[in-house]
């Protein structure tokens, strides 16, 4: 593989899809539906890839107390609701995760 | 400390911007580190990339989901076009959020439009678009918060990104950690706070539902399924919710999510 070509490659595709969009819109009003809709995109979207990787684990669906993802990340969401503060929901989030696959493989359940 | 609030919101000038954007995305850039790492690593054992193109990867692309699948793409020996195609389709999240920025960054001229695209990411468009929306702030100075927290996420991941493909070895089975709950968690953090009106919190359940539903898709098309699905039904229960915000241009401060003030509080 050329690393030069693939960087290259990837780099204009990803720069388009960032760019034109921008660039495009930037010369005309949207109408006014579209920009209240577009409000809904960074919850949509960051849910739709967060919400697999809690619930899926190696390809498979995880339904369990021994999947950490799935259950320190639904502590993560009443944490969120608690205290609003991104980073305080990071901070405890990981702490948590941490505590909790030490106490799966500490307590044979 | 009344005082002291008083007179630091006086003197809003483009460096205390861009000083604000590094701080108001630094939870979010610490929840990048080990993904960083784990792609710098990742880069050099499983995808056989020198590390000068492990670098280049985060300096020229700069798209974190992007470059992890190419390396799974690269171990597995797919060519270079289906990698860029793959690239291209696992990016289109992002003419979403440029769509959404659009209305509020068309002032800009090019010089400024050019780098904050390239720079374009989940974390810094879910963080500056909550700025680019409040309407108590002076919007000459939104653009030098956007930049100041574009930066930070480059300079951190690029940072990083080289210390993982430099010691990566050293770190064995280092994907294994668990340290990826970090993305999880960052998302949940910047999402949960959003959730303060039904249509929202409806977009969510449905962009989670969606999105579990159609996860064995290719391509990461059950995220953009799952994605357009859920604005669809958020905005279409705000307008039978509330049908006279519905001919409101945004910004629109009665349904103003949350303010630039709370997120350092």
């Amino acid at each position: 593989m050329n690393e030069i070509l693939l960087i290259v490659g990837m780099a204009v595709v990803t720069f388009a899809v960032r760019y034109l969009p921008l660039h495009l819109l930037g010369s005309f009003d949207l109408p006014i539906s579209v920009t209240r809709a577009l409000r809904y995109v960074a919850v949509a979207v960051l849910t739709a890839i967060a919400v697999p990787y809690m619930f899926y684990r190696d390809g498979a669906l995880s339904i369990s107390h021994t999947n950490s993802y799935l259950v320190v990340g639904l502590a993560a969401v009443v944490i969120g609701f608690r205290s609003k503060a991104p980073s305080v929901t990071i901070i405890v989030g990981m702490a948590l995760f941490v505590a909790y696959r030490f106490l799966l493989t500490a307590l044979p359940v | 400390m009344a005082g002291l609030m008083k007179m630091r919101r006086g003197t809003v000038t483009p460096y205390s911007q861009f000083v604000a954007g590094m701080r108001g995305v630094a939870p979010m850039a610490i929840g990048a580190i080990p993904f960083a790492l784990i792609f710098g690593a990742l880069a050099v054992s499983e995808g056989g990339l020198s590390i000068w193109a492990t670098s280049g990867l985060s300096l020229f692309v700069f798209a974190g989901s992007a470059q992890f699948i190419a390396v799974n793409l690269l171990s597995q020996g797919t060519g270079l076009i289906p990698i860029v195609l793959t690239t291209l389709i696992v990016n289109m999240r992002h003419v979403l959020y440029s769509a959404s920025l659009a209305p509020y960054m068309k002032h800009l001229p090019k010089r400024w439009l050019l780098p904050l695209s390239f720079w374009l990411t989940d974390e810094t468009y879910a963080t500056v678009i909550n700025v680019w929306q409040d309407t108590n702030h002076d919007r000459s100075h939104k653009a030098w918060y956007h930049l100041g927290n574009a930066v930070a996420m480059y300079t951190n991941w690029n940072l990083w990104t080289l210390l993982g493909a430099l010691f990566g070895s050293q770190l064995p089975n280092i994907e294994q950690w668990g340290m990826d709950f970090a993305l999880v968690v960052t998302f949940i953090s910047i999402v949960v706070p959003m959730l303060v009106t039904r249509p929202m919190l409806i977009c969510a359940l449905v962009a989670g539902g969606v999105s579990l539903v159609t996860y064995g898709m290719p391509h990461n098309l059950g995220l953009l399924i799952a994605a357009t699905a859920a604005i669809a039904v958020g905005y279409s229960v705000e307008t039978r919710l509330q049908p006279a915000a519905a001919s409101r241009p945004v910004p629109d401060t009665d349904s103003q999510v949350w303010q630039l003030g709370q997120k350092h509080e």
